[in-house]
C-alpha cells in the first residue's frame, strides 16, 4: 500500500527554489520557448482569434510575447472589467470562448465583476490574470492579490500555475472546461515565475480532468416519460432559458414547438431564440414579461423548462409559481434540477441533444396514441394576447417615450443586427419592444445585473461581428444615461479599434428602475437617483442659462472627445433622422443621445416577491388576479 | 424546494464521504462552497487515504433529503470532487477522538478512573489534580461520556471530526480516476 502523503489540501505553494524536475520525468520534446510564449502559442493552438486585456507589471512576459507575428487579434480596453465583459459579448454574439489577459492585483480584482456576471449567465470565458512570482505569493507584494481565492465562488475552475511546463495543459482545459456542460468562466493565475521559467512548448496537451465528466446525452427513461406528459397535457408551455441558446437550439425549440403545438415563452437571455414574428412565442415571462407569457405559465398544466433555472424575477412567489403544472426540467447542470422547484421529469442533457431525442420519441407516442388538442389552450392564450399586448403612454411633459425610441430602433435597423442593453428600464424595454429575428442578436447582463455591461460588451460583440460576419452584423446598444457612465471610457477603445458601435442612450436623468422602485415602494422618495445629466428640453441651451440645467455629462461632446459621433434627439422627428444617419455610419461609433420622460415606468410588473398571477398590467389593472383553478 | 438554510434541527444525520484529487486548495474550494450555499455542517474531517492521489473528506450534518441532494449536486460540480458516497449508517463505522482533560484529585479520581474503565478509554496523563484522557468512538458514546466526567469539571477539551469507512471488503476509491498533477 502506498504511504499517505502530507495532506496538501491544506498547504499552500512551497516556497524555495523551484523544484527541478528530474531527468526522467523532465519533458524534453517539442520547442524550447518562455512561459509568456507559450501562452501566446497555446491560445493561438487552441484556435483562439481575438483576445482582450490590458497589461500590467505581473503579466509583462506575456504582453511581450504578443507581437505582429501573434495570431490573434488583441484589444486593448481601458479597464479591465470592460476586458471581461468584451469577452462576454464576444463569447454570446459568436458562440465562442472569449478570452482576455490582465495583470494581476487591482487587474485582477476589477475583472472579478466580469467573472460573477459570466458565471451567473453561463457565459464560456478564460480570464488569464498575472502573479507575482512563486517566492513573492503570502507576502503582500506589490499588486499581490490571492485571485484564485477571491473567485472562489464564482468561478466555474480556476488555476494557479506556478511552473511553465503547466501552461500548455492548463490553458487546454480551462479552455475545454469553460465551453463544456454548463459553459463558465474559469481563471488562470499566472505566476511570473511561471511565465519567465522555459518549458519544451508540445501540442496538443492530453487533459487530466478526472473528477469532470458533464453529462450531454440524457437516458431513454425519462425522454419516453416526458413524451408520455407531453401526450397527458392539454395546456403546455415551454419555458426557455439561456441554456437553449448556449446550446444554440433555436431550430429544436421551434420543432419541439410544431410538434406539440405548445406556446414558447422565453426569460431576458433566451430573447430572439425563435423569432418573435413567430406566432407561437409568446414573448418574455416574469417580473416584466407580456401578460400572454406570465399568463400561459400561471394557468399550464405541463410547464417545460428548457435550459431555464427557475430564477426568482421569473417565477416571483415559487409557491405560487405555475401552481397546477407538471415540470419537465432539461439543463445540462443536475445542481439546477430540483434547486427551486420539484421537478416530475428531470432530464440532464445538453438542450440541442435532448430536444433531437426528444422529438423523435413524442412523434412516435403521438403516432399510436394521438396529439392532445390544444384548441382551448390557444384560445385562452389567443384571447391574453389580444386584450393585453404591450403598450405604452406617450410622454406627457414632451419628451420622447423611451418604448417608442426602442420600436423605432427596431423598425430602422437590419434583421441581422445584434442587440446590446445594459441594466436598468432601457434593458427591461428593450427586451419587450425590439422585434428579435434571429438567436445571438441579443446581449445583456441577465442573473447578475451589471450596470456598465452595455458598452464593453458591444465592443466585443462587434469584435466577433467582425470576425465571423464579415461586420455585416451591425451592433446597436440601448443603454441608459446611468449605466453607460459606469464604462463610458471604452468609447477610446472603440474609437482606436474602428468598431462602429452604433449607442442609443435613453437618457431620462436619472437611475430609472431605481426611480420606479422609489416611486412604487417607497412613497416617491428620490434618495440618491437623480443624475442631472439629461434635463434640458427642445430649445434649451446645453450648460448654460437656468441654474436647474446641469447636463453633465454632455453626452455628444463626450462622444465627440473620444473621436465618436454624437446626436441629440429630443423630438421624434429628430429621433428618426439621427437612427437614419446612425445606420449608415459604419466607420466610426455614432452615440445618439434620446432625451425620454424620467416617469415612464415599466409595464407589465409583478413586485418582487409577489404572485404572478397578481401581475399588474399597467396602474390599477391586474388581469390575471383571480383566473387560475 | 429551497429550504434554506439548509440545515435544520431535527433533521437526520447523514455522514458524506467525499474523495477528492489530493492537491492545494481543495478544502477551501469545498468548505467555501458550504458557506455561501448556506448549508450548516457539524463536522468536517480531511485525510489523506490509502492513495496518494485522493484525498477525502467526511462531512456529517443534520439535513433533510432535498437539500442533501443539492449539497451533493454542488459538491460534485466542483472539478476537483470525484466521488461523493451517503454513507449508510447502519453498514458504516464512524469515529471520532476525543481528549478530555478533567479535574481529579485524591478524592474524585478513583470515581474518574471507574468511568474510564467502564467505557473502555485511556488515560494518557496524571496529574495530582488532573487527568488526561483520550477517548474514541461513535458521537453518542463521547457525548455520554462528556456528561459523566462534566460533574468532575472539565477543565479542556479538543474534539475531532467524525470519521467512517463501509463495512465489508470494499473501498469507496475503487474505479475511481485520481490524479498525481501537485499544482492548483
Amino acid at each position: 500500500m502506498a504511504l499517505p502523503t502530507p495532506l496538501q489540501a491544506f498547504s499552500a505553494v512551497p516556497k524555495g527554489p523551484v523544484e527541478k524536475l528530474s531527468a526522467d520525468k523532465r519533458i524534453v520534446n517539442g520547442e524550447k520557448m518562455t512561459g509568456a510564449q507559450a501562452v501566446v502559442r497555446a491560445l493561438e493552438d487552441l484556435g483562439v482569434e481575438d483576445v482582450f486585456g490590458l497589461p500590467g507589471g505581473a503579466i509583462l512576459p506575456v504582453y511581450d510575447a504578443i507581437n505582429d507575428e501573434t495570431k490573434f487579434r488583441f484589444v486593448l480596453v481601458r479597464h479591465e472589467q470592460a476586458a471581461g465583459h468584451a469577452a462576454e459579448g464576444y463569447a454570446v454574439a459568436t458562440g465562442k470562448v472569449g478570452v482576455c489577459i490582465v495583470t494581476s492585483g487591482p487587474g485582477a480584482t476589477n475583472v472579478v465583476t466580469a467573472i460573477a456576471d459570466a458565471n451567473m449567465d453561463s457565459i464560456p470565458m478564460v480570464v488569464i490574470t498575472g502573479q507575482v512570482g512563486v517566492n513573492a505569493i503570502g507576502t503582500d507584494a506589490f499588486q499581490e492579490a490571492d485571485i484564485v481565492g477571491i473567485t472562489y465562488p464564482v468561478v466555474k475552475h480556476s488555476y494557479l500555475v506556478t511552473s511553465a511546463q503547466d501552461i500548455p495543459r492548463v490553458l487546454t482545459e480551462a479552455y475545454h472546461i469553460a465551453r463544456t456542460g454548463r459553459p463558465g468562466p474559469v481563471v488562470v493565475d499566472l505566476t511570473k515565475t511561471a511565465q519567465t521559467e522555459e518549458l519544451f512548448y508540445s501540442w496538443p496537451q492530453r487533459m487530466i480532468l478526472p473528477g469532470y465528466n458533464p453529462t450531454t446525452k440524457a437516458h431513454g427513461r425519462v425522454l419516453s416519460n416526458a413524451a408520455k406528459l407531453f401526450g397527458q397535457s392539454y395546456r403546455p408551455v415551454l419555458y426557455v432559458g439561456g441554456g437553449a441558446v448556449r446550446s444554440d437550439a433555436g431550430e429544436q425549440v421551434k420543432r419541439l414547438s410544431d410538434v406539440t403545438g405548445a406556446p414558447i415563452v422565453t426569460t431576458l437571455p433566451a430573447r430572439g431564440i425563435v423569432p418573435e414574428s413567430d406566432p407561437a412565442v409568446l414573448g418574455m415571462l416574469g417580473m416584466h414579461g407580456t401578460i400572454a407569457a406570465t399568463g400561459a405559465v400561471q394557468q399550464c398544466d405541463l410547464l417545460v423548462s428548457i435550459g431555464a433555472r427557475f430564477d426568482d424575477r421569473v417565477t416571483g412567489s415559487l409557491p405560487d409559481f405555475a401552481p397546477a403544472a407538471r415540470v419537465i426540467h432539461i439543463d445540462i447542470d443536475p445542481a439546477e434540477i430540483g434547486k427551486n422547484r420539484q421537478v416530475d421529469v428531470p432530464i440532464v442533457g445538453d438542450v440541442s441533444t435532448v430536444l433531437d431525442d426528444l422529438i423523435p420519441e413524442i412523434e412516435r407516442y403521438q403516432a399510436i396514441n394521438g396529439k392532445p388538442d390544444l384548441e382551448a389552450w390557444w384560445d385562452t392564450v389567443n384571447d391574453l394576447r389580444e386584450k393585453y399586448p404591450m403598450q405604452y403612454d406617450e410622454s406627457p411633459d414632451g419628451t420622447l417615450a423611451p418604448q417608442w425610441v426602442v420600436e423605432e430602433l427596431s423598425r430602422q435597423a437590419s434583421p441581422d443586427t445584434i442587440w446590446v442593453s445594459g441594466v436598468g428600464q432601457h434593458q427591461m424595454w428593450a427586451a419587450q419592444f425590439i422585434d428579435f429575428h434571429k438567436p445571438h442578436s441579443w446581449i445583456s447582463s441577465g442573473g447578475l445585473g451589471t450596470m456598465g455591461f452595455g458598452l464593453p460588451a458591444a465592443l466585443g460583440a462587434q469584435v466577433g461581428s467582425d470576425r465571423d460576419f464579415d461586420g455585416k452584423k451591425p451592433v446597436w446598444l440601448i443603454d441608459g444615461d446611468g449605466s453607460f457612465q459606469m464604462t463610458s471610457e471604452e468609447l477610446a477603445a472603440l474609437f482606436f479599434n474602428h468598431l462602429p458601435v452604433k449607442i442609443a442612450i435613453l437618457n431620462n436623468s436619472v437611475y430609472g428602475m431605481v426611480r420606479q422602485w422609489q416611486t412604487l415602494f417607497y412613497k416617491n422618495h428620490y434618495s440618491a437617483t437623480n443624475l442631472m445629466d439629461g434635463e434640458a428640453r427642445q430649445g434649451d441651451v446645453i450648460g448654460e442659462g437656468a441654474d436647474e440645467i446641469m447636463d453633465v455629462p454632455d453626452f455628444v461632446k463626450l462622444a465627440e472627445a473620444y473621436g465618436c459621433i454624437g446626436m441629440r434627439a429630443f423630438t421624434k422627428e429628430q429621433a428618426e433622422e439621427a437612427i437614419r444617419k446612425a445606420n449608415e455610419i459604419n466607420d466610426r461609433p455614432v452615440l445618439i443621445d434620446f432625451r425620454v420622460w424620467k416617469d415612464a415606468m415599466v409595464w407589465p410588473m409583478v413586485a418582487a416577491g409577489a404572485s404572478n398571477s397578481d401581475v399588474t398590467y399597467k396602474p390599477g389593472v391586474q388581469p390575471l388576479k383571480g383566473i387560475q383553478d | 424546494m429551497a429550504n434554506y438554510p439548509a440545515s435544520q434541527p431535527g433533521s437526520q444525520r447523514h455522514t458524506l464521504s467525499v474523495l477528492v484529487e489530493n492537491r492545494p486548495g481543495v478544502l477551501a474550494r469545498i468548505s467555501g462552497l458550504f458557506a455561501r450555499r448556506a448549508f450548516n455542517i457539524n463536522s468536517l474531517s480531511v485525510s489523506p487515504t490509502e492513495r496518494p492521489d485522493i484525498s477525502r473528506v467526511t462531512v456529517t450534518a443534520d439535513v433533510d433529503q432535498i437539500p442533501l441532494e443539492q449539497i451533493i449536486k454542488q459538491l460534485n460540480k466542483l472539478l476537483h470532487v470525484l466521488k461523493i458516497v451517503d454513507l449508510d449508517s447502519a453498514n458504516t463505522v464512524n469515529r471520532e477522538l476525543v481528549l478530555v482533560k478533567v479535574a481529579a484529585d485524591a478524592k474524585t479520581r478513583s470515581d474518574v478512573l471507574e468511568i474510564v474503565q467502564t467505557f473502555r478509554v485511556r488515560v494518557v496523563d496524571m496529574h495530582p489534580e488532573s487527568l488526561v484522557i483520550e477517548a474514541t468512538g461513535s458521537g453518542e458514546k463521547l457525548d455520554s461520556l462528556l456528561a459523566l466526567l462534566d460533574d468532575y469539571g472539565i477543565i479542556e477539551l479538543v474534539r475531532s471530526g467524525s470519521v467512517a469507512l463501509t463495512r465489508g471488503p470494499r473501498a469507496l476509491s475503487e474505479k475511481v480516476v485520481g490524479s498525481e498533477i501537485k499544482g492548483r
